[in-house]
Parts: C-alpha cells; sequence; structure tokens
C-alpha cells in the first residue's frame, strides 16, 4: 500500500491564490518567506506555523524573481514594477534598484562576498556591499539567468549563443565567453566551481568544465528543463523537464558519456518542473506538473510522498522550493498558489 | 485556470496606425483587460503596468532550420505576464513596421509552456491607404505583412480618393485573398471585429472564412502577384491520410521558407470528422474538429500563401493524395 503524502500527517497547506514565484529560509530555520505573482511577499514563522502566511504588499505588479539577500534574515524580490526590493521578515522594505517601465527578471546574492546582481532584458547590474551605484552590463541578447561561484568571485549570465563570465569586484574588463549555440536560459555553477551548466529552450542542457574547456550536451528531455540543482556535494546536477528526476553524476570528470540515474515520476507520467537538493544529505526534493511533490535520493528507488495533486481543484506545476538551512523542514509552492510546508524532525 | 489566453499580434508601417490602435484598445471599455506588449513606449498614451516593453529578440531554434526562428524575448516576458493570473484576459503583441511576423506567430507553436498558456488569436496588419503602394514598392516587409494578416485594417481611408482605395484594395487581395478587409479612417472600427477572432483556433478556421466553403469558388483557384502566390486547392474524393502526410510534410520542409501561411479543411479517407490543417512556414499542426455539417459536401480544401509557389505542382500534388 502505498503511504500518504507527508503533509497530510506532518505537515500544512494553504490556498494563496497566486502564483508562487520564489522562496527561501532565513539562516536560522525561523522562517519561510515566500514572493507570489500577485506583488506580495509572504511570511511564516515556524515556531507558530499554524497561524498562516502573514502577506505584505511589496510590488505594484507581480514578484518575477527571489533570492536571500546579502544581509541575513532579508530577500531580494524583483518585479514588474522595475523594482528590486529587499524584504525583511517584519515586511520592511527598501529599494535596491528602480529601473522605471523595465522588468527585474532574476536576481541572486551571495553573502560571503556581498554581492548583488539582477537583471533586466539584455542588462546585468551588479551591486557590491559598498557600491553606490551598481555596475551595469548590457549584454547582445536577453539575460536568460544569473549564478555567482561558490567562492562568491564570478557572476556567470546566460544569454543567447553563450556564458559571459564576469568578476564581481571588477569595475571594467570584458568578460570570458562559454559559446553554444542557442537560447540559453536557468544556469547553475556546480559547488567545486568547475562546471557552469544551463538549461536551454531546445529541451537540452549545455554545460561546460572551466579547468579545461571542455563542454558536453545533455539531452532526452521530453520538456523544458526548467529546473536543476547540485546534489549537495556535487556529486549529481539533478534536473527536471523529463517524466522522472534526472541526475547526472559529476564526479570522475563528469557526466561526459555516462548515463544519469533517475528517480521518481512514472513513464509518461507528469513532468517533473522544480527540483531542489537537501542541504545537507544527498536527497533532492522534486515537483511535478501536476502539484505533486516527492523526496528522493538518486540511485534509491524508493521515494517519500511529501504532497499529492489537489483533489478538489485542477492540479498546478510546481513553481517553487524551499528547504530550511538544516533540511528539517520543506517549502513546496505551485503556480496556482498552493503551498505545503513539511516537517521532518518528528521522523529520525 | 488552464483557460488559454488569446494573443493578437498588430503588424503594419510606421506610420499606419498601430499607435492609435494600441491607445485605443488601452483606453476604451470594451471589457476585456489586455496586456500590451510593446517595442516601444513612444506614444502609448497611458501609463498601465500591463504596457510591456519587448526588443523584438528573434532567434533560430537550434533544429537547423533557418525559417524556425521564434521571438526569445516574448517568451520570456509571457512567462513574466502569467505570473499575474487573473490580471488580463488577452495579449496584444505589437511588432515594429519593419518586423517580419513569422517569428512571432511560430513562438506560439514552438515554445511549452507558450503554447500551454495561450493561443495565438490573428494577427492583424494596419496599412495606411495613402502610403502602402509606395511602401510595397520599396519594401518586402510591408507585402509580407500584408501576405500574413488574418485581418486587414485599410485604414487613412479619408486620405484616398474612391478609385485609390478601389486600387489599393485589389492589391492587398492579390496579396492576400484570404483575410478580412475592413476600410477605416483613424482605425474606427469595434474592437470586437478585430480582436478576439480565433484565427488560428482550428476549431474556427471554417467560421471565419466563408470562401473555405463556398461551393462556387473555383477549383484550384490562385492569385498571383508580382511577389506573392496564393493558392486554393480543391479535392472531391477523400484524401489517404499517409499520402497527404507525406506529401504535406515534403512540401513543407522543401518549400516552408517560401510558404508564409497555409490552412486547410480535409477531408480523409475512413475518417467521420473534419481534420483541420494550418502551417507558418515549416511549422505546422493538425486536428480533427468535429462530424462535417450534414448540409456541407465532404470536400477538401487546402490554401497556401507564399513566394514562387510551384502552382503546378502544388496542384498534382494534392490531387494524388486523393484515394484511387
Amino acid at each position: 500500500m502505498p503511504t500518504a503524502p507527508l503533509v497530510e500527517s506532518k505537515g500544512l497547506s494553504w490556498a494563496i491564490d497566486a502564483y508562487a514565484v520564489g522562496a527561501a529560509a532565513t539562516p536560522d530555520g525561523r522562517y519561510f518567506v515566500c514572493a507570489f505573482g500577485d506583488g506580495t511577499v509572504r511570511v511564516l514563522d515556524l515556531t507558530d506555523a499554524g497561524k498562516g502566511f502573514k502577506a505584505f504588499n511589496v510590488h505594484k505588479g507581480g514578484s518575477l524573481c527571489f533570492a536571500s539577500d546579502i544581509d541575513a534574515g532579508s530577500f531580494l524580490s524583483g518585479g514588474d514594477d522595475g523594482k528590486l526590493i529587499k524584504v525583511g521578515i517584519d515586511g520592511s522594505t527598501e529599494i535596491i534598484a528602480d529601473l522605471g517601465r523595465k522588468w527585474v527578471e532574476h536576481t541572486i546574492a551571495h553573502p560571503d562576498s556581498g554581492f548583488r546582481a539582477y537583471a533586466s532584458g539584455k542588462d546585468a547590474f551588479v551591486l557590491g556591499k559598498k557600491q553606490k551605484e551598481p555596475r551595469k552590463i548590457t549584454h547582445e541578447t536577453s539575460v536568460g539567468g544569473l549564478a555567482i561561484n561558490p567562492k562568491g568571485k564570478r557572476l556567470a549570465v546566460s544569454h543567447y549563443n553563450a556564458v559571459s563570465l564576469w568578476w564581481l569586484a571588477a569595475k571594467d574588463g570584458l568578460p570570458q565567453i562559454l559559446p553554444w549555440k542557442g537560447s540559453h536560459l536557468q544556469i547553475g555553477w556546480s559547488p567545486d566551481g568547475d562546471y557552469v551548466v544551463t538549461a536551454m529552450q531546445e529541451n537540452a542542457l549545455h554545460g561546460w568544465r572551466l579547468s579545461d574547456g571542455q563542454h558536453f550536451r545533455m539531452q532526452g528531455y521530453g520538456t523544458k528543463i526548467r529546473a536543476m540543482s547540485f546534489v549537495k556535494r556535487g556529486q549529481f546536477l539533478a534536473t527536471g523537464g523529463a517524466d522522472t528526476v534526472i541526475c547526472w553524476p559529476f564526479t570522475g570528470g563528469g557526466p561526459m558519456g555516462k548515463a544519469p540515474i533517475e528517480f521518481g515520476g512514472m513513464i509518461n507520467g507528469p513532468a517533473v518542473t522544480a527540483v531542489l537538493a537537501h542541504p545537507k544529505l544527498d536527497a533532492v526534493a522534486a515537483g511535478f506538473a501536476n502539484g505533486k511533490v516527492i523526496v528522493g535520493q538518486p540511485g534509491n528507488p524508493r521515494v517519500m510522498p511529501i504532497a499529492a495533486p489537489p483533489k478538489d481543484q485542477e492540479s498546478s506545476p510546481v513553481s517553487v522550493l524551499a528547504w530550511t538551512p538544516e533540511g528539517d523542514r520543506l517549502l513546496a509552492g505551485t503556480e496556482a498558489g498552493h503551498v505545503h510546508v513539511v516537517d521532518f524532525r518528528s521522523l529520525s | 485556470m488552464n483557460e488559454q489566453i488569446p494573443v493578437t499580434v498588430l503588424t503594419g508601417y510606421l506610420g499606419a496606425g498601430k499607435t492609435t490602435l494600441l491607445n485605443r484598445v488601452l483606453s476604451e471599455n470594451h471589457g476585456k483587460k489586455f496586456a500590451v506588449i510593446v517595442n516601444e513606449f513612444g506614444e502609448i498614451g497611458i501609463d498601465s503596468d500591463l504596457v510591456v516593453g519587448a526588443d523584438e529578440e528573434v532567434f533560430e531554434m537550434n533544429n537547423g532550420c533557418i525559417c524556425c526562428t521564434v521571438r526569445g524575448d516574448l517568451i520570456r516576458i509571457i512567462g513574466g505576464l502569467l505570473k499575474r493570473k487573473g490580471k488580463f484576459d488577452a495579449i496584444l503583441v505589437e511588432t515594429t513596421g519593419l518586423a517580419d511576423p513569422a517569428p512571432v506567430a511560430q513562438t506560439f507553436f514552438a515554445d511549452d509552456d507558450v503554447k500551454k498558456h495561450t493561443k495565438l488569436d490573428s494577427v492583424l496588419t494596419v496599412v495606411d491607404a495613402k502610403h502602402v503602394l509606395q511602401r510595397l514598392e520599396d519594401t518586402t516587409e510591408a507585402e509580407d505583412q500584408i501576405a500574413f494578416a488574418d485581418v486587414l485594417l485599410l485604414n487613412k481611408t479619408d486620405a484616398v480618393s474612391a478609385d485609390e482605395l478601389a486600387k489599393v484594395e485589389k492589391r492587398l487581395r492579390g496579396l492576400n485573398p484570404f483575410a478580412k478587409i475592413h476600410r477605416t479612417e483613424r482605425c474606427q472600427i469595434p474592437l470586437d471585429q478585430i480582436l478576439d477572432r480565433g484565427s488560428f483556433d482550428l476549431n474556427r478556421i471554417l467560421e471565419i472564412e466563408p470562401e473555405f466553403l463556398d461551393d462556387h469558388h473555383h477549383h484550384h483557384h490562385h492569385h498571383h502577384d508580382e511577389e506573392m502566390d496564393s493558392i486554393s486547392l480543391s479535392a472531391e474524393k477523400p484524401l489517404d491520410p499517409a499520402k497527404f502526410d507525406t506529401w504535406i510534410s515534403d512540401v513543407l520542409m522543401s518549400k516552408g521558407p517560401t510558404i508564409l501561411r497555409a490552412k486547410g479543411i480535409l477531408n480523409l479517407a475512413n475518417a467521420d470528422s473534419r481534420y483541420v490543417f494550418q502551417a507558418v512556414h515549416m511549422m505546422s499542426e493538425g486536428a480533427f474538429t468535429g462530424p462535417w455539417p450534414a448540409k456541407d459536401k465532404r470536400q477538401s480544401r487546402l490554401v497556401f500563401i507564399g513566394r514562387e509557389l510551384d502552382m503546378d505542382a502544388l496542384k498534382a500534388g494534392f490531387a494524388a493524395c486523393q484515394m484511387a
């Protein structure tokens, strides 16, 4: 008999009626903070989760991107009102950037190095902690995604036909270009700093090994990949886009010529739309196009069901996942605004 | 939730009246809330947070086919708009005067997410009655925009004489015999006549193109403008599905770059339903759309608009798809 989804016994669910855009936990693991397509940022105090999310109106339009800020306990939300806004758990806001009628579509921050980056259209902006004005870097085509390397020294910008690598602290200079024809969207940097991987418009991944310039292509996906996450020590890259979670091995010379490991999902079932590696263990949370959420482990055929597709409403793809820093709680949110939070602490 | 949002593509040469129309769509009370994607904010009189600037970024899908180009910025912007569910119920995409409408249309066939949440409603081209003939002399873009359209707004009719207007309309018909033409001054036309047309909706292709069902329509009727050809083919006998599939795939593969639009309603052998087919260059889709109306003759019709179409080859190829 299949186990009941964990959220039913060890969690809570909410229907928020807005597209879940991004989520993260505070470094102390006490709060989950989630940004939505209705322009709100909502805060959940995990010491009193039964009270539910507290909503703060942050953007005039909707939030388009969300990340933890460089200041512990603060978050960055970029919106279609042109603003990049720093949000505290008490709902306090500070405008970091205002681009007028342009959209803030991507943002990322690296707390240790103190750099924030954000992007709108073809422009990427880098803002150091003590900098008054950001450095604006205009690319030939629109920015598809941003990533900062683990050391916090370099910014990778994906766009059409290439990835550009910039030095965060430099005032000018040319980028290192990682070329490959096509449109590069989501981008990730491996924990060892040696691999940059992009998800492309064409249902494929492209990767580069920086130490020797080798590059590689991983394909066979049924839909756009949308999500990827490096498993803890970087042994695997877990990806969405297929009907199971596809994990590419990144140890022992990278994924070239190797077959991926798959888990979860079912053949011809709904596609995986969100993945996020556990912060401490070699486990991965995955969300599907029908709203289902699981946690599994590459190489282990058994998965833990977290949430089932909604019973009484139309199902909607999982769009965000977030772990607390200890990995003892998981948040999952969907495009329709179903939000689940589960607590793993009493399971061990 | 999973309802597809209709998208109207607005093309037309600089000065034809696109901005006038855009301002009307944004300001008039027509019961619909539009998100508008513009190429520049310049003369848009309304400061709405549902007006978005685009970059007209055309890129090739990485499958080696030059005519499978899409608008990357549109994929991105529509993705962003979809996060604000419930805030608007239709999308209008304005292109620059110099734009080729094909990549815009192809975006709605090519991207999974865009395809899932939106549907191309129609391509609406605004034409300046006074200057269009000169534009057609000078450029190929104007020609593409007219040939590609589902609806043509022949605007600024007050700036020309009746004779001139007739001449212009004749030229438009030569370039595109299948589009609906509306004559207007200052784009004055009830918006419901140009928006929410369902021109790309396989279920509605029949309703909006009465010529398709016109029994008096000549077999293998064709127009030949200097640069743009169109041909309307028909077949009395049911088509062999396998033969048609092989033939049309081959036509689109080899001639795709020269074919702007193709649409057809087909009577396939051993099928009770009508099969409706459409293509933009090489990208195509088709589906059964329900039974033939009892009063209609079961007959296959297929139209092409393109450049240097090989009329005889198309005619012979289509005829050969009929069951023996």
